[in-house]
Order: structure tokens, then sequence, then C-alpha cells
């Protein structure tokens, strides 16, 4: 993109009990475009025994639940803060949040690009 | 005398009622969110094993011995005297008609479990269990076929509208109101995580139907054919009536509302199965779906969560089916009383008695036993653990597993891991 890059990806990963308040605390920060999957993933915390009829295991992986937010930069706090305010418990294993620089955003309906693309419409 | 044909039945029908408990299982598993599957379902199997042990050391002699008003004897305490030779007024061996009950009481208990599903510890349900179903189930089981003052008093109960369907639906009442509402109760939805079970488990608890309303009269004879026919057209006209209702309310016939349309039919007879004609019974069958669809509407735009709505389709039904026979019983049909309907008003005022008494004891005493519980020990997991599900919280499994990233443990070690699990 031309002259610095204007719009970031956040990605935040969070527990799957959490999801739903990160999803409130996005929508309180006016912030509506959003992908979300379901991953598995290791971030430290304790494993967590389970037994199957005598097959004892320890689960490395916890579910976790990845978000990827396409913003402009000053969106990026604001993205940060509502990922931090609906995801943390304080335990280990809340997860982490990533920013990384984006080359080039498109959306699909229109042809904008950048800021454009990621600007939520209002219908 | 004992009818080898009789006893051929009923050793068929106890296995049918046995296979409702699962069936229940299947059908809350369904209702609930993915994280509480094994839980739920582990709550009904639980009731299988605690409410069996109860019944056979003091439940049953409590429920069936002698005729007390309000409670029997202990005369058939740990089974004894309980044999191959009949019960007075049955052609069956004690120990069938023995068993028969055991797996009432057990649906019973698994029943109540449906108020509280997703945040009750499961230790504490297992000690609740025990106890309801000797100072409710059996105390009622009493009243209504055991020689009590319903029966006494001429109250017509035909497979269990009293002890199993009000017992059950008023005590989830008071359940849901003393353990209390889900932390995400009403600030999140909470949607099944699995309709086909649903669908499932309520085809299997109306197949296992036959065998409790069939059963019921504890015999092939006439009443246990009606019931068992009832039991086949009440319910199909439950369905019938909520498909309109929810194509009023929602514009869609949906698959959840059909399956609590067939426990609704089915509660609806199970008092009634005997009693009324195949016509009454399909009326009965439309009608019962009103209260119990207005109910769940109700209960839902409350704070109360009694999560699978024991008191709609249970407690609600059940009422129903119980005031129905008062209006349209016939003896042409059952041999043993009319209804209003056919000139017999003294049997409405019966059938009050126990739709008045049955959910005021049932509410009461699940009320008083749980207050006390509470009082002894936490009855619900901690907001942290009800967060995490109460599959890997009280069982240490999860019901949807992959097993990627699972890694062997020799069993010595797992054991002693597993007391550090959670920090």
């Amino acid at each position: 993109m031309r002259k610095g890059v204007r719009v970031k990806l956040v990605i935040g990963i969070v527990r799957p009990e959490k999801a739903n308040e990160v999803l409130e605390a996005l929508y309180r920060a006016d912030i509506r475009g959003f992908s979300l999957s379901r991953v598995q993933g290791h971030g430290g915390e304790l494993d967590r025994v389970e037994t199957y009829r005598g097959t004892t295991v320890k689960m490395g992986l916890s579910e976790k639940v990845r978000f990827e937010i396409a913003v402009s930069e000053p969106f990026v706090q604001l993205t940060i803060d509502a990922l931090r305010e609906g995801g943390r418990t304080g335990e280990v294993g809340d997860g982490k949040i990533f920013v990384i620089d984006l080359v080039e955003a498109v959306r699909i309906r229109t042809g904008e690009r950048a800021e454009g693309a990621v600007t939520p419409v209002t219908p | 005398m004992i009818d080898t044909g009789d006893t051929a039945w009923m050793l068929v029908a106890t296995a049918l009622v046995l296979m409702m408990t699962p069936a229940l299982g299947l059908f809350y598993a369904g209702l609930v969110r993915s994280k509480n599957t094994l839980n739920t379902f582990m709550m009904c199997l639980a009731a299988i094993a605690v409410a069996t042990v109860t019944w056979a050391v003091v439940g049953y002699s409590l429920a069936f011995d002698g005729t007390g008003g309000f409670i029997g004897g202990l005369g058939f305490a740990g089974l004894n005297d309980v044999g191959f030779v009949p019960r007075e007024g049955t052609t069956i061996p004690h120990l069938v008609f023995f068993a028969f009950q055991a797996t009432f009481c057990i649906i019973t208990t698994a029943l109540v479990s449906g108020a509280v599903v997703e945040r009750m510890r499961f230790g504490a349900f297992l000690i609740f269990a025990a106890l309801w179903s000797v100072l409710v189930y059996a105390v009622m089981a009493h009243w209504g076929f055991g020689g009590g003052w319903l029966a006494q008093e001429g109250t017509l109960d035909f497979a269990g509208g009293v002890p199993v369907e009000m017992a059950s639906g008023f005590a989830a009442l008071a359940a849901a109101v003393v353990v209390g509402a889900r932390k995400d109760y009403g600030r999140q939805a909470l949607l099944p995580h699995n309709a086909a079970y649903v669908l499932l488990g309520a085809g299997l608890l109306w197949f296992g139907w036959f065998g409790f309303n069939g059963g019921s009269g504890f015999s092939t004879g006439d009443p246990s054919v009606l019931a068992f026919v009832n039991t086949l057209l009440c319910p199909a006209c439950t369905l019938i009536v909520w498909f309109a209702l929810d194509l009023m309310r929602g514009r869609k016939v949906t698959a959840i509302g059909a399956a609590t349309a067939i426990i609704v039919g089915c509660v609806g007879i199970t008092p009634a199965g005997g009693y009324v004609s195949p016509a009454w019974a399909m009326v009965l069958g439309a009608l019962a779906a009103l209260p119990s669809y207005a109910v769940i509407v109700w209960r839902t735009r409350t704070r109360v969560d009694e999560t699978l709505d024991v008191l709609a389709a249970h407690g609600i039904a059940g009422l129903t089916g119980i005031l129905f026979i008062g209006f349209f019983a016939q003896e042409s049909w059952n041999g043993v009383s009319d209804g209003l309907a056919y000139g017999n008003a003294g049997q409405l005022a019966d059938q009050v008695y126990a739709g008045l008494a049955a959910p005021a004891y049932a509410f009461v005493v699940t009320y008083l036993l749980l207050r006390i519980l509470g009082a002894l020990m936490p009855l619900r997991a901690s907001e942290h653990e009800e967060a995490l599900g109460m599959d890997v919280v009280a069982h240490g499994e999860e019901a949807y597993v992959s097993g990627e990233g699972a890694i062997l443990v020799s069993p010595e070690a797992g054991r002693e891991e597993e007391v550090a699990v959670r920090p």
C-alpha cells in the first residue's frame, strides 16, 4: 500500500468461554468486521488430565477461539482493549493478541481498497 | 395366582421403562451445550444407580407397605418378604412388581435433574437424588399407588400423574429456585447443541412409554390395552396442535418443539391412560399442548432458569391429565368410575385434591431439602468451572474429543497429576 501501512490485522486468541464477552466488547467499541474460528493451542497453561476407560491422557492442546480483525490504524488500540477486556480472566491460558501489517485489503463487493475496505458500511 | 402371560408382559414392560432413563439422558444431553453433554447424561445414569438402591432398601417399602394415609411401613425394607408370591390384587411375582415400580422411581428422580443441569455439582446431585427418591417420590407414590390418602379418597391416577409427573415438575421448579440460574442465563443465548439427540431421545421415550403406561395395569387386561393404545393416540394429537402453535408463533414448525410435544402428550395420557376412551385421549392430547406451551413461553421470560422445562412438560401436562380424568373418565371403558361429563362430579373433586396436594408437597419438600443440603455443602460449581463445562470439571472427560495433542501417560502418573490439574 502507498505511503506507510494504514491497515492492520489484529489476531486475538482467547478462551472459548470468553468469546461471547469479546464479541460484546467489540460491539461496544464499534468494531463490526471480523471473522472467528475455533483453533486448538497451547500457551503454557497446566495440562488437563483426562481418563477414558483406563487410558489416561494429558490434553496438551486447549480449545481456543481465534478472532481476526482487520482495522485501520486508529482502531488498533481500541481492538486490543476490547479483546483484553472481554477475554481476560487473570489465569494462565487467557490467550494472546498479535498485530501485523496488511499489505492489502479489498472489499469483494465494491472493489474498495485499504481503509475503505475495512470501514463498516452503514446499511 | 400367577398368570404367565401377565408376568411375561410385565418383565418386558419393566425393561422398556428402564430404557426411558438413558433415553431421557440423550434427550437432555442434546438440549444442553456441548461442554455439558456427559454431565447431563450422567445425572440420568446416576439416578439409575442411586434410586435403585434407595428403592430396594427403603423406598419401595415406604410406598407400598400397608395403607397408612401419609406413608407406608417398613415391612418390605431391604426387600424383606418380596419374593415370587404375588402382591394382593396382582397376578405377577412380587419381585416383578417391585422392579417395575423401581423403574418409575428411577426416571422420576432423573427428570428433576433437568432443572439444574450445567451448574449443579455432581456429588451434591447424587446426595440430593438419594434423599429425594425417598422423601418425595416414595411418599407420593404411596399416596397415588400404594393405598395412601389419595388412593383412599378415590383419586384416579393410572400411571403416575401424581408421583411421577407432578412430583418431578414442581420439584424441578423448587430446585431451579434454590440452585439458581446459570451464570450466563439471560445474558447469552444458551442453545441446544444437538437437536438430533433430542429427537431420538424423545422417540425412545415414547417407545418406552408403552411399557410405562401399558404396564401400569400390571396385566395384559383391558386397562393395559386401553392405556397402551391411548399412548399412541394422545401424543400424536399433541404433536399436531404443537405444530399449529409453532406455526402461529414463529411461522415454522420446530424440531425441538416436536420433541417437547411428544413428551407433553405422553405425560398427559400417563394418569388418564386406563380411564378415558380412545376418542377422549385424542382430545386430551390436543388440549394438553396449550397450557404446557404457554408455560414454556412464559418461563423463558422469567429469571427462573428451570433449564429443560420439566415444569411445563411434566408438572403442567401431568396436572392437565389428572384434571381431565375428573371430567371425562368413563366407567363403560374403565370399569371403575365416571367423570363429571358422565354424571359423577365427585370424581372431579378427587382429582382436584391431587392437583393441589401433589404440587404443594413436591415443591415444599424439595425446596427445604435443597436449602438444608445447601447449608451443608456447595450445591453448584464455581463460575470458573461452569465456564469450563461440567464434563471436564466433574468427569475429566469430554463428549467430543479429537485426541489431537493428547499425550499418553501411565495410569500412576495420571493419578498423581490429577490432583494438580486446576490452579
